[in-house]
């Protein structure tokens, strides 16, 4: 018998499985693409050649009408100013919003998970079991407290809505987070003299910027694709993007620009897509920096 | 109440849970400690200890009893305004500030200038040696490093009483004898009251000025170190303290004979300093420590058996013997040779035996 040496690169194994999974990828994300891949073309598109019907196609002359149009003079109702209003609300009502519900939960969890007071797991459950209520059954008696309270139809009525809505679920990813943090170094920030909110900031804050990534990115997704209580709250002059789009979208006379419509929602659609886009890997990072010591 | 006492904890209650389920960790706990004492409370795990010195550090709330601190009675103030330093066994370093933010953390918290601030981790890190690694972050420091820097923590904020919760478990045993050494330097030089809890009875026995050996939330025994190695209140006591462990058998005392009986042999108790009276017959456990026990040619009386287990622990060897098939252990000298199967004579030291009941186990 020969005496045989092993050296080298491990041989590359090329399975049947692993090509199935390969293709099985593939389609996916070729299905997942499509809708953007037809809504980049259709906006480029001039309305002569969309009326062909040839929805896969490549376009034939370059058409540059549909972005300006629907940035700035398409009509949303009866003003004809484009997305560019609603951009800035959409903005207006984001960023307070986030930065109100992300920062109150993030004390809630904490409270929750140092600072234990009787009942405290009863209020926990309280808490999450709000998470299941439908958004429906609580928009009119929401709407008739805003109503007292006179902030109903403003950029605050709105930004209270968000907060409120955004707690259940962003308390129980904080307060999970929290409870896995050693116990030991709130108590030793207690023996140090820190007081609630002392500890909050200087102890635990610097310790929560992966958990902290997760919740801006769930909100600013998740406020910036709202509709229905952008709607309902915002009020006619702070109307968020998403309801311009619907506007435009649902125009009841003239003639469907589908070229218009696409190219609105390629607009609308990009604050999200930017966030994920660059803050995808972090994203990730902090979900697994949880789920790792959960 | 005397001046001399540091912390009093006086008839404290705790439970674990609220409603029916509800466990008593502690019930009626007393206990004095002096000014410049080392206290250490030893026990196995989920005897209580660790709950106590929650209670004392004010992290835990307890149900009932009352903790005094140098004169006051903080039952119901704030951990930070107890007088305490407390170092963990997890070390507790915020991770995101540098050594120096970690140790002047305490003192900005209580407005301290930053004049003062500086002067005292000047003088704590020098103490501790820690001068070198300041403007690290704590995940690039060392386990030993780490609690040097945890016990300078405390140390900075000029606290009368000092907690630590098993500070040295988490490290080495190298290390661990090496920072333990300082912790006993610290107390000599700093005459601070400390408190200490571990399981590991050899800290206790080199760190304590009073052992509390504890378990079930009972103190089992609060003596000086000597004492409870050498005349432990029960077999409780007597079991945990001493590695190798000690000798333990169970039998009868003819009483009026003195002599302890196990099986066919005979054990004169002529010497043993009894502190109670036995009635006649009594069952007992009979304790000995292998150090107590003589391995001898012609002494009388002694006892015949066989070298049957060799353990040689570098200064000390270990043998393994048996008495009416009870395992029993010697320890001699490391450079006396012996071998297996090896026939031996052996004397107990019966001054320094321990005998307890068998039913109460307590000493008797």
């Amino acid at each position: 018998m020969k005496t045989s040496t092993i050296e080298g690169p491990r041989p590359k194994n090329v399975s049947i499985a692993r090509i199935g999974v390969y293709c099985f990828l593939i389609i996916c994300s070729l299905f997942f693409l499509m809708p953007l891949y037809i809504m980049i073309i259709t906006s480029l598109k001039d309305m002569e050649e969309i009326r062909q019907g040839n929805l896969f196609y490549l376009p034939k002359n370059l058409s540059t009408y549909a972005w300006p149009k629907a940035w700035g003079t398409a009509c949303t109702g009866f003003v004809c100013e484009g997305l560019k209003p609603g951009l800035l609300n959409s903005f207006k009502i984001t960023i307070p919003s986030v930065i109100v519900s992300v920062s109150l939960a993030a004390i809630n969890g904490y409270a929750l998970s140092f600072w234990r007071f009787k009942g405290s797991y009863f209020f926990f459950g309280l808490c999450i079991f709000g998470a299941f209520i439908p958004y429906q059954v609580m928009i009119y008696p929401l709407l008739r407290i805003e109503n007292i309270l006179g902030i109903y139809s403003s950029i605050p009525g709105i930004v209270l809505v968000h907060t409120i809505f955004g707690m259940p679920i962003l308390t129980l990813i904080f307060r999970n987070y929290y409870s896995n943090l050693p116990i030991d170094l709130f108590k030793a920030a207690r023996i140090d003299g820190g007081s609630f909110l002392k500890i909050f900031f200087y102890v635990i804050l610097p310790m929560s910027t992966p958990i902290m990534i997760v919740a801006v990115i769930l909100q600013i997704t998740g406020i910036w694709n709202d509709f229905l209580l952008g709607l309902v709250f915002a009020g006619r002059e702070n109307q968020p993007m998403t309801v311009q789009l619907n506007n435009i979208v649902q125009v009841d006379f003239g003639v469907a620009e589908y070229n218009v419509d696409m190219a609105a929602t390629i607009l609308t659609s990009l604050v999200p897509l930017l966030v994920y886009f660059f803050s995808g890997k972090l994203f990730v990072r902090g979900i697994a920096a949880g789920a790792l010591k959960g | 109440m005397s001046v001399s006492k540091s912390v009093e904890v006086k008839n404290l209650f705790f439970k674990y849970g609220t409603f029916k389920g509800a466990v008593n960790i502690l019930s009626e706990l007393n206990l004095d400690i002096y000014k410049g004492e080392f206290m250490v409370l030893l026990g196995p795990s989920g005897c209580g200890k660790t709950t106590l010195l929650n209670c004392i550090a004010g992290l835990l709330d307890l149900d009932k009893g009352q903790i005094w601190i140098e004169g006051n009675n903080v039952t119901w103030k704030e951990p930070k305004d107890r007088n305490i330093g407390m170092v963990f066994q997890n070390y507790a370093l915020y991770p995101s500030m540098t050594v120096v933010k970690n140790l002047s953390f305490g003192l900005k918290m209580t407005g301290a200038s930053k004049t003062i601030i500086e002067k005292k981790v000047k003088e704590v890190s020098g103490l501790l040696q820690i001068s070198d690694f300041l403007h690290r972050k704590p995940a690039q420091l060392s386990g030993g490093q780490r609690q040097r820097v945890a016990i300078g923590r405390a140390l900075v904020r000029g606290a009368k009483v000092f907690l630590f919760d098993e500070p040295l478990s988490n490290l080495d045993a190298k290390l661990r004898a090496e920072l333990r050494y300082e912790i006993k330097k610290l107390h000599r030089d700093l005459d601070n009251t400390m408190i200490y809890v571990t399981h590991d009875q050899i800290e206790a026995m080199t760190l304590a000025d009073r052992i509390a050996v504890m378990k079930d939330g009972i103190i089992q025994q609060l003596d000086i170190p000597k004492e409870i190695y050498n005349k432990p209140s029960n077999f409780f006591v007597a079991g945990f303290i001493g590695s190798p462990s000690m000798n333990f058998m169970k039998g009868k005392i003819l009483s009026n004979e003195n002599i302890f009986e196990i099986g066919q042999t005979k054990i004169s108790l002529q010497n043993y300093p009894f502190i109670n009276s036995i009635g006649s017959d009594t069952e007992v456990i009979f304790g000995i420590r292998p150090e107590d026990i003589n391995i001898n040619k012609n002494n009388v009386p002694s006892l015949k058996c066989k070298v049957e287990l060799i353990e040689p622990m570098g200064a000390d060897t270990l043998i393994w013997t048996s008495i009416e098939k009870k395992p029993i252990s010697i320890r001699i000298e490391g450079n006396k040779s012996f071998e297996l199967g090896d026939e031996i004579e052996i004397t107990l030291n019966i001054t320094r035996a321990s005998i307890f009941d068998k039913i109460s186990e307590k000493r008797i």
